[in-house]
Formats: C-alpha cells, sequence, structure tokens
C-alpha cells in the first residue's frame, strides 16, 4: 500500500524529455521509478521511450541508463546483473530496470526476453505497451488488438484493420515459470506501485505488462490519456492481475463498462461501428469476453477452456464489380 | 629488462589455449552460443568455471545476438569481458558487433573463422569476418596455436588502451588452428596477471555516478563520433608497439603487424592471412633454394591495415599475388586484394596484382597448390595482365 | 558547420552524456497552445496531477503543487484528473 507523500521527490525520469504530450509511456516509465526504492539500473530498447529522452546532447535520467539495440535489452540486463552480482559478493544491491515498448517486446526483443527468463536474472522487465510500433509511425505489432487501425493495418475493402488477437505476455512469461507477472495500468496508481515493487522484491525475473495509452496512435485527446488507462480496465478490456508463484489474483474488479465506451473514444477503432465492419467488432468483443472468462476460471485455480471463437472469422467476401 | 619466462612446452589445441588464456587474463565475464569450430572454446571454459579454477562469470545464452549484447553490458557494468563465436554467428551478431565499437567497448573476441551459408559450410575461410570488416574492431590473423594464446593477452592491452578504446577480434583459422594440438609456451599465472591487472574503466553503468550509455544523434552529432572511433584505430599501431614490446620482456616473443619472408630481391611475393602463412613461406624457402626469386608477406594485423609498410615492401616486386580467402562476389578483388591494391596506389613501383581466390570452405591449401600460385605468378612476370581475380583449384 | 557546437576531440568518446538529466537544459514548455492554471484555495495537495505529470512540470509544495512553464506542454491530464476541479487549461498564444 503506496502513499503518494512517500514517493521520492526527486525526479529520476525528468523534464525536458521530447516524448508527447500526454504520453501514456512517459507516465508508465517515470512511476516504475518512483516505485523504486534501491539504486538502479536502466535498460532501455529502442523505441519512443528511447529515442525521445537521451538525444544527444541531452538525457532526461538521473539514473545509470544504457540502450543498445532494439532487440537485446534483455540481454544486455542479463550482462550487467551477471557483473553487479558478481562484483558485489554474489549478492545483487541494485535493481535493474528493463524498459520496452510492445515491439521491443512481444515481438523483435521475445527471444532475449526468454532467454533471460530461463537463466533467471534478477531483472523487473516493464513492457510500456501502446499497441503498435508508435515511434516508427504506428505500425502494427504482435500486441495490436483486433480490428485496430495502425498505418500497416489500415482499414479497406479487404482490410478491417489488424486480424487476430493480441499475444498473452503474461502467459509466455509464465511458460518461463518466474514467481512474479503482472499486468498494470498507471491510472491505477497504487496497484501499479505495489506491483512493481512486488517485482522489485522477487529474486529472480518479473515482469509487468502496462497498458500505456497513446493520444497520437490511438487517437484521442491528449488530457483523455489517464481516462483510458481507467477504462481499458473497466471495460475488461485490459483486465489488471498478478500472478505470484503461479497463483492468479484479480487485482481489480470494477463495476463493468461496456466495451463501446473505450472504443468509441479511440479514431483507431472508428471504423468498427460501420456496418460493413460489425463482424469484426464481435470479434474484437468475443475476445475480450473469452480472455475474462479464461481470467476468472484461473483466478479459482481452474484451468480454462478456450473455445477456440478467440479466433477471428471474416465473413465471404462478396463479389464486387472490381474481382 | 626482465628475462623472459622459461616455460615447459605443453600440448594445446588452438581452443584450449584460447579458454587458458582468457581465465589468465583477469575476465571478468563470458557469455557465448555454440558453433562450430568454435564450440571446443567455450566448453573448456565452462569446464574451467564448473571446477573453480576461475572466478570469470560464464552467462550460457540463447543465441549469438544475446552473446554479444549481454558481454556489451557486462563491458558497461565495468567487466573485462569476452566471446568467441563463428561464421554464422558473426553473421547474426553484426549489428551488434558496431554497437559495440560505436560504444567502445574493449571486448575481445575469438573468432573461428569459417565459411558462410549458403552452402552450409562448417570450414574454415575468411568470409566470415571479412562481412563484417568495417564494424570498428580491430582485427588481427593469427597463424597458430600459440599465437592464438598470446593474442587474447595482447588484444586486451591494446582494446582497453585509452587511445585506442576498441573492441578486439582474435581471428584463427576454424579446424586448423582451433584443433590442431601444438606445442605450447604458457605464461605463468603471476606474469599474466602483472600484463593484464583488473580492467578500471573510466565511465561505467554506476548508481554513485549516473551516465547515459547510447544515446541518439542527429545529423549534428553523428559524424563526430565516428571521427573518434577512426581515431582510436588511428592509435592502434602506437599502442601495439608499446604491448608488444612489454609483451616481449615479459614472454621474449616478439610480434608484428606483419611478417615478410625473402622479399629482398624477390620478383613474385604471395600475401596472406592466417595460418597458411605457415605454407606458403616453407613452399618459398623452398622455391628459393631452387633459385626462384620468391617472397612471401603475412599481414598479421589487418584491421588498422599497415598500408605504409605494406605498400614499402611490395612496391618493388613484379608480381603481388593475394591469397585471398574469402569472397567479394562481382569485384576485381576481394577484400584483401583491394587493401593491397590500395597501399600500392600512387607508389613508384606498380606490381601487377593477381586476386587469387582459395582455400574456401575448408578446401585445403597444399604446398603444391600454392606452389603452382607462385609459378604462375613468375609466369605472369613476363606478360602483364594487370589486375585480375582468380579462383584457383576450382573445377570446372 | 556551426562554430558553437564541440569537435570531436572534445565530446565525451562513444556519445555518452555523463551529466544526468541534462535534458533539464531543453525547454519544452514552448511546445503548449494551452497552460494549467490552478485555483490554489481549491487545490488540496493530493498529489494526483503529479504523479500523472507526464514530463514532470508539476513541483510539489508544502501546501500545494504549482505548475513548471518551462517544460509543460499543456496535455491537459492534470486539468482532467483533479479530484477537486482545481485547475482549469487556459488558451495560450
Amino acid at each position: 500500500m503506496a502513499t503518494l507523500k512517500e514517493l521520492q521527490v526527486q525526479e529520476l525520469l525528468g523534464p525536458g524529455h521530447r516524448l508527447c504530450a500526454g504520453c501514456g509511456g512517459a507516465i508508465t516509465a517515470r512511476m516504475t521509478l518512483k516505485a523504486i526504492k534501491r539504486p538502479m539500473v536502466v535498460v532501455n530498447a529502442t523505441g519512443c521511450l528511447e529515442v525521445a529522452t537521451t538525444i544527444y546532447p541531452y538525457t532526461a535520467w538521473g539514473v545509470p541508463w544504457v540502450h543498445g539495440l532494439f532487440e537485446n535489452n534483455s540481454a544486455i540486463a542479463s550482462g550487467i546483473e551477471t557483473i553487479l552480482k558478481a562484483k558485489n559478493g554474489g549478492k545483487l544491491d541494485t535493481d535493474i530496470i528493463v524498459f520496452g515498448g510492445d515491439g521491443g517486446t512481444f515481438d523483435i526483443g521475445l527471444q532475449a526476453l526468454s532467454g533471460a527468463f530461463e537463466r533467471r536474472h534478477d531483472f523487473v522487465y516493464v513492457c510500456y505497451d501502446n499497441e503498435a510500433y508508435m515511434n516508427t509511425g504506428i505500425q502494427r505489432s504482435g500486441a495490436t488488438p483486433e480490428g485496430a487501425w495502425t498505418t500497416t493495418t489500415p482499414v479497406g475493402a479487404t482490410s478491417p484493420g489488424k486480424v487476430g488477437p493480441k499475444k498473452d505476455l503474461i502467459a509466455i512469461s509464465l511458460a518461463h515459470h518466474i514467481d512474479y507477472a503482472a499486468t498494470a495500468s498507471t491510472a491505477y496508481w497504487n496497484d501499479f506501485i505495489t506491483k512493481v515493487q512486488k517485482a522489485a522484491a522477487v529474486e529472480g525475473p518479473a515482469l509487468i505488462h502496462a497498458i500505456s495509452p497513446c493520444p497520437l496512435g490511438w487517437r484521442f485527446k491528449t488530457e483523455q490519456t489517464i481516462q483510458m488507462g481507467k477504462l481499458a480496465v473497466q471495460t475488461r478490456y485490459f483486465p489488471l492481475y498478478e500472478v505470484e508463484k503461479g497463483k492468479y489474483k484479480l487485482s481489480v474488479n470494477p463495476h463493468q463498462e461496456p466495451l463501446e465506451k473505450f472504443l468509441k473514444m479511440q479514431g483507431r477503432f472508428n471504423h468498427l461501428f460501420k456496418p460493413e465492419y460489425a463482424w469484426e467488432l464481435e470479434a474484437l468483443r468475443n475476445q475480450v469476453e473469452q480472455r475474462w472468462a479464461a481470467l476468472q476460471e484461473l483466478c479459482q485455480g481452474r484451468h480454462p477452456t478456450w473455445n477456440g471463437s478467440n479466433i477471428t472469422t471474416p465473413p465471404t467476401p462478396t463479389p464486387t464489380a472490381a474481382n | 629488462m626482465m628475462k623472459p619466462q622459461k616455460v615447459e612446452l605443453v600440448p594445446m589445441s588452438g581452443s584450449e589455449a584460447v579458454a587458458k588464456a582468457v581465465i589468465q587474463s583477469n575476465v571478468d565475464f563470458t557469455s557465448a552460443y555454440p558453433i562450430t569450430p568454435q564450440t571446443i572454446i567455450v566448453e573448456r571454459l565452462s569446464d574451467l568455471v564448473a571446477t573453480g579454477e576461475t572466478k570469470t562469470s560464464f552467462v550460457n545464452v540463447e543465441s549469438e545476438h544475446s552473446a554479444l549484447s549481454a558481454c556489451v553490458g557486462a563491458s558497461l557494468a565495468g567487466g573485462r569481458v569476452f566471446t568467441a563465436t563463428s561464421s554464422q554467428g558473426l553473421a547474426l551478431m553484426h549489428e551488434v558487433l558496431y554497437l559495440t565499437s560505436g560504444l567502445r567497448c574493449p571486448i575481445v573476441m575469438a573468432v573461428a573463422n569459417r565459411a558462410l551459408s549458403a552452402p552450409i559450410s562448417i570450414h574454415g575461410d575468411h568470409s566470415d569476418m571479412m562481412g563484417s570488416r568495417d564494424s570498428g574492431w580491430v582485427q588481427l590473423y593469427v597463424e597458430n596455436a600459440q599465437e592464438a594464446y598470446d593474442w587474447i593477452m595482447l588484444a586486451y592491452r591494446i582494446a582497453e588502451d585509452e587511445r585506442v578504446a576498441l573492441p578486439f577480434t582474435v581471428n584463427m583459422d576454424g579446424y586448423v588452428i582451433t584443433h590442431s594440438v601444438e606445442a605450447m609456451s604458457l605464461i605463468d599465472d603471476e606474469t599474466a596477471h602483472k600484463y593484464l591487472p583488473p580492467r578500471q574503466p573510466l565511465l561505467k553503468l554506476d548508481p554513485q555516478k549516473p551516465v547515459t550509455f547510447g544515446t541518439l544523434t542527429l545529423p549534428d552529432y553523428y559524424s563526430e563520433f565516428k571521427r573518434q572511433q577512426e581515431e582510436g584505430m588511428r592509435n592502434v599501431p602506437a599502442a601495439f608497439a608499446d604491448a608488444t614490446k612489454e609483451f616481449a620482456d615479459l614472454t621474449g616473443r616478439r610480434y608484428e603487424r606483419l611478417v615478410p619472408f625473402e622479399l629482398e630481391g624477390a620478383k613474385v611475393a604471395v600475401v596472406s592471412l592466417g595460418s597458411a602463412s605457415g605454407t606458403v613461406r616453407w613452399v618459398a624457402r623452398n622455391l628459393r633454394k631452387k633459385g626462384l626469386p620468391v617472397g612471401a608477406l603475412r599481414i598479421a594485423l589487418y584491421r588498422p591495415f599497415p598500408h605504409e609498410e605494406v605498400g614499402k615492401m611490395l612496391e618493388n616486386i613484379d608480381v603481388v599475388i593475394v591469397l585471398e580467402r574469402a569472397l567479394s562476389p562481382g569485384s576485381h578483388c576481394g577484400p584483401l586484394g583491394s587493401d593491397v591494391v590500395c597501399s600500392l596506389y600512387n607508389r613508384s613501383g606498380q606490381p601487377q596484382v593477381l586476386d587469387i581466390v582459395a582455400g574456401l570452405g575448408g578446401r585445403d591449401l597444399s604446398p603444391d597448390s600454392i606452389e603452382k600460385m607462385f609459378r604462375t605468378g613468375l609466369e605472369a612476370t613476363s606478360r602483364p595482365t594487370g589486375l585480375e581475380m582468380e579462383f584457383a583449384g576450382v573445377r570446372d | 558547420m556551426s562554430a558553437t557546437k564541440p569537435g570531436w576531440r572534445q565530446l565525451t568518446r562513444g556519445a555518452v552524456v555523463t551529466q544526468p538529466s541534462s535534458a533539464r537544459e531543453f525547454k519544452t514548455g514552448s511546445w503548449r497552445t494551452q497552460k494549467p492554471v490552478l485555483n490554489e484555495a481549491k487545490c488540496t495537495n493530493c498529489l494526483f496531477c503529479w504523479i500523472w505529470c507526464p514530463e514532470p512540470a508539476i513541483v510539489r509544495g508544502p501546501k500545494k503543487v504549482s505548475f513548471d512553464y518551462d517544460y509543460c506542454k499543456g496535455c491537459g491530464i492534470c486539468a482532467v484528473e483533479c479530484p477537486v476541479h482545481a485547475i482549469t487549461m487556459e488558451e495560450e498564444h
């Protein structure tokens, strides 16, 4: 249980960075650093957070920080962790925080993450998930949700936006038998900070999957970032839960809001409300419901049963004059 | 000057010798991924870690890309770092090579030179390192296991020299050097530790002194940092001279950037890298005994290339044959040949250059095949051909 | 070529930035088109605006917060999230 007044005043991710106004990733990263109590080293994958905070000769970071490449943050962290442990008699007295966007985590960074998990290095991986490759201009990633418009899954006669559900990062992480993995949203700051602290306390790898709404990429007003972070949870689009040593626990069970309330605030889902894409909206809704149902099973200690309807079935295309 | 150490000879393969050198070099961290023919190096290192013979940390990673990445992390955290790879592994870590050099991490890597797929080949040639020759690593090609052993230590001295601050590859021909057993003269631990005390980096990841590594540079800054890297390269000869002098004082073994052989009065010379150089010298000596005016030049330090010295040594030769163990398809000249031609540019003498591609994919460079090259060169002295590339010993 | 930017001999090797938080020299306040204004009487010092500011451009005080207009990009999150509506966004030109 954290109180805001207890959190350190010093800004370790300070102003002067060039992340967009209202950036969800900035809030995620800053809040993560606020939660950490011990001295830390930060490893950052290529992406919005890295690029916008370290344009030479400036750095917005007040902690030791390294950026290597797009896909190797977890591998670099493995080397750092090993040295710091070795030079401190086998004990790590520094928290290693690894940041990656959804692109650098779900896709290109997955191998290195997998290896670092399997070797059980002691670090906290925070994925700031804005659900697309935002830094390069809103391209789809393995974390882009069903039906979302992106520049590489645009909306057109043959395309309803991104087809298929996003990968389940918590499930992927747990397949490595790590002791702690949790979803988080900065809109629920107390839950977020508590989870980061729990993750840091684990002696071994831990993962935080933090939904990080992007005003530019999701197409909403910059002032709505925290509202987005709340609605994502309230509509069950992004449930908040944690898994501690295999035990699932729901963190927040709010009064449920209709999915449309969340989707309609974002330009990237506008097309789903046209009749020709109604089937895609149903596919997304189905996935959200399936995921929630599965989560409930897991929290009861039961194995979830998927009925396969999380796979999108587009309608048979009707012939047009162009065909 | 200290008397050279008198140590008994020990039989070791190149790989075992490298592993031994690593643990004697106060190396803090190794991370590697297995690939033929480098595997013995990492297995041997693992053994030595397991028996407690060394405090070097060993991290088994899930790919070569992660291997070098973990090494970069360890290096930035202040450690002295080693890794080894070959062929596909080197190619896979290609972007990390540039990262390592750009971040000025003085990592030493043994490369068991091996051909690149496709077709897949597990045998030796230089195409792997040549594919990454512009990555900003200092590159040296050893001739035998003794050199592989010595050069691990010398590489750390040069890489960590503040004038250089660049990573260093020690290239050793796959199978020929990695697996052949030789009589090795080892250095004792005390001498090795004297030569290589623990690493003390100026900048590292340290919560007491927060520093940002890996910034983004816009067009207004990038070029200046590249110029810095080049300066590091230009300072290598001075660091090389210092490091090899001190090494010679301790061991009696003296290393030079290039090794000329009977170039005085030679009309034909074969230029080579790596283990084939021994065969080349042997053939040259035999041909000289028959009165044929031939010589040889082995390049040890490939990057930075000793252009000035090579130019001086070769300008009065009539026909220079470059024994090219890598292919640059579509060019008149392979990588080594290009550097040799560069060295000869604008010099008073203008030899013919024959770039002979041979020994690809582990094809044996027998004394006969090398003698054939010398004789081709001798014939060419009477019929000028200019600059040419040809394949030796390839069936039609 | 700029005469004011340092040359390769003066720059720290490898594009390393040794001065932490040097981005403070880069004032992003010029980005905004609207700025937050605090009704000090209403502020309860709950710090929600502070924890959610992406910059941050909000400074904690003993009794209330204040804005650091050098950096505020005018996103408006603070105004929307303030539970007592103590912050209003005003157009700025």
